[in-house]
């Protein structure tokens, strides 16, 4: 039996029901806007019910998830850095998904641009200049390109599925970077302790505003990303490429496109967004080289892309709900003593209605009842 | 009217006096590596939390943080408990050394302990339990008891607190069996039950029959149960996971020991800069009740715990070589501390190569 069918008994009369989704004709515009806050609407409705369950006053609750962590300018820092290198991340990630390529590795991108960023202020400790920085970001940004561009290699000349090639390649990155923290580039003073040296602050990124909170200029590197990659969509041809490989590969062919290579320009700039990310993240906000340096940005950065409906700015506020779901957690946690896994199903459930509320727009549901009793009796 | 007012002075001042207790609770803060239930490192330490709440009752309050990963995150939320009205955080993984040191800088008012960290500052002591001692221990019960004379060890982490366990460990095993031999897996993790329960399948695979580990879960002595193999609990009693398996377990007690941090801490005696490293003799470590061996076994095994407590026997005491066969300690010659603390070398009869 097909999914989403059901037999059913009536009156001596057996049948089915099959649930149908059937594309809309046209699906309204105002509720493609609406969708996410929607989808944010539903998630508080079923997060107070999910406190009311456990116990807990499901409007404090709230509160310290969603208000609490902005009531202070250090915590609005805090809640910034956690979602710089989840925008940035996810705005690469943008272009690969609107294009049909599903590059699910962004963490391992991740881990090697922060292992190739590092590499120069932890090498050479003595180069503390003005271009220290920069060469770090660019040396970052090659070093998740290169990690990036080997699933779109595999994918164009063996015909590999990218996502289990790029899902695969982060755990080889997570070893590698172990390997390297406990190895060649641990700090000889450590005491045989893993992790790097500390970095110089001439390879720290700044503090853009030091005296009030810790966010880094990551993030001005992540709205920056995020308008360029908006920009580049909507209104270069570029972007139209882009679109319509992703919506029509055949089109795109007919169009002169040529398929492997909008492979490898996916790939390749989100691969770089999320070596930027790392390196960011080692140089802005840990300070050296540690053996892990990602909670999973990678993978939650996914959920980002898709809350923010794959559209760059919108995944900018996506990125600041999701990181605001990880502090509401923390704050939770001490006010009211509510576990930590309500942090992730609260995920959940807001990916979950998104989700639900995209596909009820675009689909409608059909309910199609049918007496099979007649063709039981020939058989 | 004279009446009213004199009452309404009086409630307002029972209110005002009432509150000043509520706000003079002093308030003691937890962070956590792993969930406060994982039946190992971290529920130890939440014990230790929770008998700080029944010893010292209504003039404390805690809370605690779980599943707190290392790295920027952990700065954070040990940042907000200094924010919280803290008056001494306890970060419970080593990976929150940095971290703790960072925000120690920002709050010098506020008084934090570092476990297992090598770091220290005017408001910051590290504190550390001498596991090595119970270690040696659970490696004499292992030399005793395993037929095939191999024990397997799950290892974490190759930092040096790790590699101090399994060479104490097999130093036990070896006093009471010298041709004993040890296989080491790595999982690179602190706490990850399927990892931890695959490491044992292999281990037991390979022809170990003693199970022991250094990571968080009771993973391993479920499966040493299911395989009828003996194993050791370890940092919380683990005999309901494995109650034909568990030989004994190494215990962390921290909770007397957080009782009289925070004691120091609201009288005022509390002092930054030192690095407490307790073992047996001082409470901060303890046996489980030894089972599922032979009385001689158990006869040996109070007799090395009574000796270590009364400092007759140090675990590292020479001749001890290096894995490569070189000499490491001459005979009759104990280990320093630093050298202890810094381990980053096999002794000899280790069958693993130490990830480097």
């Amino acid at each position: 039996m097909r999914p989403g069918t059901w037999k059913f008994r009536r009156e001596g009369e057996e049948g089915v029901i099959r649930i149908e989704l059937v594309k809309r004709p046209q699906h309204s515009a105002f509720f493609s806007a609406m969708s996410p806050f929607i989808a944010f609407g539903l998630t508080l409705v079923f997060g107070a019910i999910l406190f009311a369950a456990i116990g807990k006053p499901p409007l404090a609750a709230l509160y310290s998830y969603f208000i609490e962590p902005l009531s202070e300018m250090w915590s609005v820092h805090e809640l910034i850095i956690k979602a710089t290198p989840l925008i940035m991340i996810a705005v690469g990630l943008s272009v690969c998904y609107r294009s049909n390529n599903w590059n699910i590795g962004a963490e391992g991108q991740f881990i090697f641009g922060g292992i190739a960023g590092s590499l120069i202020p932890i090498l050479v400790p003595g180069f503390q200049n003005a271009a220290t920085l920069p060469l770090m970001m660019i040396m970052g940004m090659i070093g998740g390109a290169a990690y990036g561009a080997i699933p779109a290699l595999l994918k164009t000349r063996f015909n590999t599925n990218e996502i289990l090639t790029s899902l695969m390649l982060v755990y080889v990155a997570q070893l590698f970077l172990d390997w390297l923290a406990r190895g060649a580039l641990r700090d000889p003073n450590g005491a045989g302790f893993p992790g790097s040296i500390r970095l110089s602050s001439a390879a720290q990124l700044p503090e853009i505003a030091p005296s009030q909170g810790g966010a880094h200029l990551g993030i001005v590197f992540a709205v920056i990303a995020a308008v360029v990659v908006w920009f580049m969509l909507r209104s270069t041809l570029k972007g139209f490429e882009v679109r319509l490989i992703g919506s029509s590969p055949r089109a795109g062919r007919f169009a002169g496109f040529s398929a492997p290579g909008m492979v490898f320009f996916a790939f390749l700039v989100s691969g770089a967004l999320a070596g930027l990310a790392g390196i960011s993240e080692v140089s802005g906000a840990i300070g050296q080289l540690r053996e892990t340096i990602s909670p999973g940005y990678g993978f939650t950065a996914i959920i980002v892309a898709f809350l923010g409906r794959l559209n760059p700015l919108g995944i900018i506020a996506a990125g600041l709900v999701l990181a605001l779901t990880y502090l509401g957690g923390e704050a939770a946690q001490i006010s009211l003593g509510v576990s930590d896994k309500v942090a992730r199903v609260f995920q959940g459930m807001l990916l979950f209605f998104v989700l639900g509320c995209d596909t009820l727009i675009h689909y409608r549901i059909r309910v199609a009842g049918r007496a099979i009793a007649s063709a039981m009796e020939k058989s | 009217m004279k009446k009213l007012v004199i009452g309404l002075a009086s409630a307002l001042a029972v209110m005002t006096a009432s509150s000043a207790v509520a706000q003079d609770k002093f308030k003691a803060c937890f962070v956590y590596i792993g969930p406060k239930t994982d039946g190992g490192w971290t529920q130890a330490h939440d014990q230790g939390r929770q008998y700080v709440e029944q010893e010292l009752g209504d003039t404390v309050e805690t809370a605690y943080l779980e599943n707190v990963p290392e790295g920027p995150d952990s700065e954070r939320a040990i940042e907000r408990f200094a924010r919280s009205g803290c008056g001494i955080i306890f970060t419970t993984s080593f990976g929150y050394m940095d971290p703790t040191l960072a925000v120690a800088a920002k709050f010098p008012d506020v008084k934090f302990e570092h476990a297992t960290g090598y770091k220290v500052a005017p408001n910051v002591t590290t504190y550390n339990s001498r596991f090595y001692q119970g270690r040696y221990i659970i490696g004499q019960i292992a030399g005793k008891m395993s037929e095939t004379g191999v024990a397997g060890y799950i290892a974490s982490f190759p930092i040096p607190e790790v590699v101090m366990g399994i060479n104490g460990f097999l130093l036990g095993a070896r006093s009471v069996n010298p041709d004993f031999k040890l296989k080491v897996v790595w999982v690179n993790t602190w706490h990850d039950a399927g990892k931890e329960a695959d490491a044992a399948k292999a281990l037991i695979d390979q022809g170990v029959d003693v199970l022991t580990q250094h990571t968080d879960s009771a993973a391993p002595m479920q499966i040493a149960e299911e395989r009828g193999i003996h194993a050791f609990g370890q940092a919380f009693d683990q005999i309901e996971a494995g109650p034909n398996a568990q030989l004994t377990a190494i215990l962390d007690t921290w909770g007397p020991y957080y009782v009289k941090k925070i004691k120091a801490a609201m009288d005022g005696t509390w002092k930054g800069e030192e690095q407490s490293w307790d073992g047996l003799a001082e409470g901060i470590l303890a046996m489980a009740p030894y089972t599922n061996m032979p009385d001689d076994v158990k006869a040996m095994a109070m007799e090395t715990e009574a000796k270590i407590k009364s400092g007759e026997l140090h675990p590292f005491t020479g001749p001890v070589n290096k894995q490569d066969g070189t000499e490491w300690l001459k005979d009759g010659e104990v280990s320093d501390d630093g050298t202890l603390l810094g381990m980053n070398f096999y002794v000899e009869g280790v069958d693993d190569k130490l990830p480097q």
